[in-house]
């Protein structure tokens, strides 16, 4: 067990597992987005009070859970890579932090559009909302950060500290509507409780979710893999590649 | 190596563990400030302060909403089912503004202990169903907070009898 999680850190071994990994998850997304976008934003039933805007929570609520699980993954590799030096782990977090800025984004923005018809605004300075604008705001830092240094390493680390200090935002954005009095809603859809509406709508939405996870692991299997040849393109196996492609 | 490997762990769980404590006092400290609006009864209870903007929020009370015929003034009131206040609004209502909804009122205290409203803004709960859901349940007699324990069974069986008014 230990041999084979050692042997997955060297950068080789991943390039070669993810080559063959990613086309599955691709296809996945595709097919997974492709199915529940249209089932969810043509074909499930609307909502009797929203009407058809309840369809944002088709694309609202994929990214809200995107935006949350890529910084627990990514503050997973920060320590996976301050603890046991695993490169891997920071090419990794590397990789994810711009797909988990951009999901951050898309349910900040959803979540405005959809406010507008229902609540009445687009913003309130409430604890759900304001605490996922610091999420979005903790991942441009991330980002920043590890471009601020002179050398990567240094950078990578400083990334990966605030990467695990802010992970402490999540579980606050996680239980927000439950501690204090919000706009926002409790959470509509849950792994461990029974679903808050009828199958024909949950169906969907269950899709989306996964779809928009094998969306997240085949972004970031490939992009880890172009970080790979540019942090080991003086290296051996790189130049072996290029030179066969070549 | 090993224990150089604990040793980094541990003052990484360290680090955690002091941020995670600073923030949750912080935000223990800050709880009330936190509070995207004063309930009724906090406002009955004098927690709320008077003439600055605050918000209200709660439960519009069923039968509680008089309309103006001639202008767009409106009155209700909100409510915790515990206390209520009374909101006077002249404006536009959101859509989703309706009897037993839950609504934030952004207003000022009146010294009478009325909210004079400049925005409603609708809550809505985490409950959604399709509208011939919702008839049923209502043709039912359940009331809305019973929507979501009976939302399922009652959809499968309008799909059952879809089904079975199909064949």
């Amino acid at each position: 067990m230990w041999a084979f999680i050692h042997k997955l850190g060297s950068p080789k071994v991943f390039y070669a597992l993810s080559a063959r990994l990613s086309p599955w998850f691709w296809t996945a997304a595709a097919v997974l987005i492709g199915t529940g976008g249209v089932w969810g934003l043509a074909f499930a039933p609307a909502d009797y009070q929203q009407g058809d805007s309840f369809r944002i929570i088709y694309v609202h609520v994929p990214a809200a859970f995107l935006a949350q699980s890529i910084f627990v993954v990514m503050a997973l590799a920060g320590l996976v890579f301050m603890v046991w030096k695993i490169k891997l782990a920071d090419m990794a977090a590397t990789a994810m932090a711009p797909l988990g800025a951009g999901m951050t984004f898309v349910a900040l923005l959803s979540g405005a559009v959809w406010g507008v018809p229902t609540w009445g605004t687009w913003w309130q300075w409430d604890a759900r909302l304001t605490s996922m604008l610091i999420l979005f705001f903790l991942y441009i830092g991330v980002i920043a950060l590890r471009g601020a240094f002179g050398s990567r390493d240094a950078g990578s680390r400083a990334a990966s500290v605030l990467t695990m200090v802010g992970v402490i935002n999540i579980p606050i954005i996680k239980y927000s509507v439950d501690w204090w009095y919000t706009l926002h809603q409790p959470a509509t859809f849950s792994i461990t409780s029974r679903p808050a509406m009828p199958t024909e709508m949950w169906l969907p939405l269950l899709i989306m979710v996964l779809g928009f996870y094998s969306f997240f692991i085949a972004v970031t299997l490939t992009r880890t893999r172009n970080e790979i040849l540019r942090r080991e393109s003086s290296k051996r196996w790189v130049r072996d590649l290029v030179g066969e492609a070549g | 190596m090993r224990a150089r490997r604990k040793q980094r762990l541990l003052v990484i769980l360290g680090l955690v563990a002091l941020v995670a404590i600073a923030v949750g006092l912080t935000l223990y400290a800050l709880r009330s400030n936190i509070n995207l609006f004063f309930s009724p009864v906090q406002i009955v209870a004098g927690e709320a302060p008077l003439e600055r903007q605050i918000r209200a929020g709660g439960m519009v009370k069923e039968g509680s909403v008089t309309r103006d015929p001639e202008s767009l003034d409106v009155t209700f009131s909100v409510t915790d089912y515990v206390e209520e206040v009374r909101v006077h609004y002249n404006g536009i209502l959101p859509d989703l503004f309706r009897e037993g909804q839950g609504v934030v009122v952004v207003g000022r205290l009146q010294p009478e202990g009325w909210v004079r409203a400049d925005k409603v803004l609708a809550k809505h709960d985490e409950n959604y169903m399709p509208p011939e859901v919702a008839e049923a349940l209502e043709e039912a007699g359940y009331a809305p907070e019973d929507y979501q324990d009976k939302a399922a069974e009652v959809g499968e069986r309008l799909d059952a009898e879809r089904r079975a008014g199909q064949e």
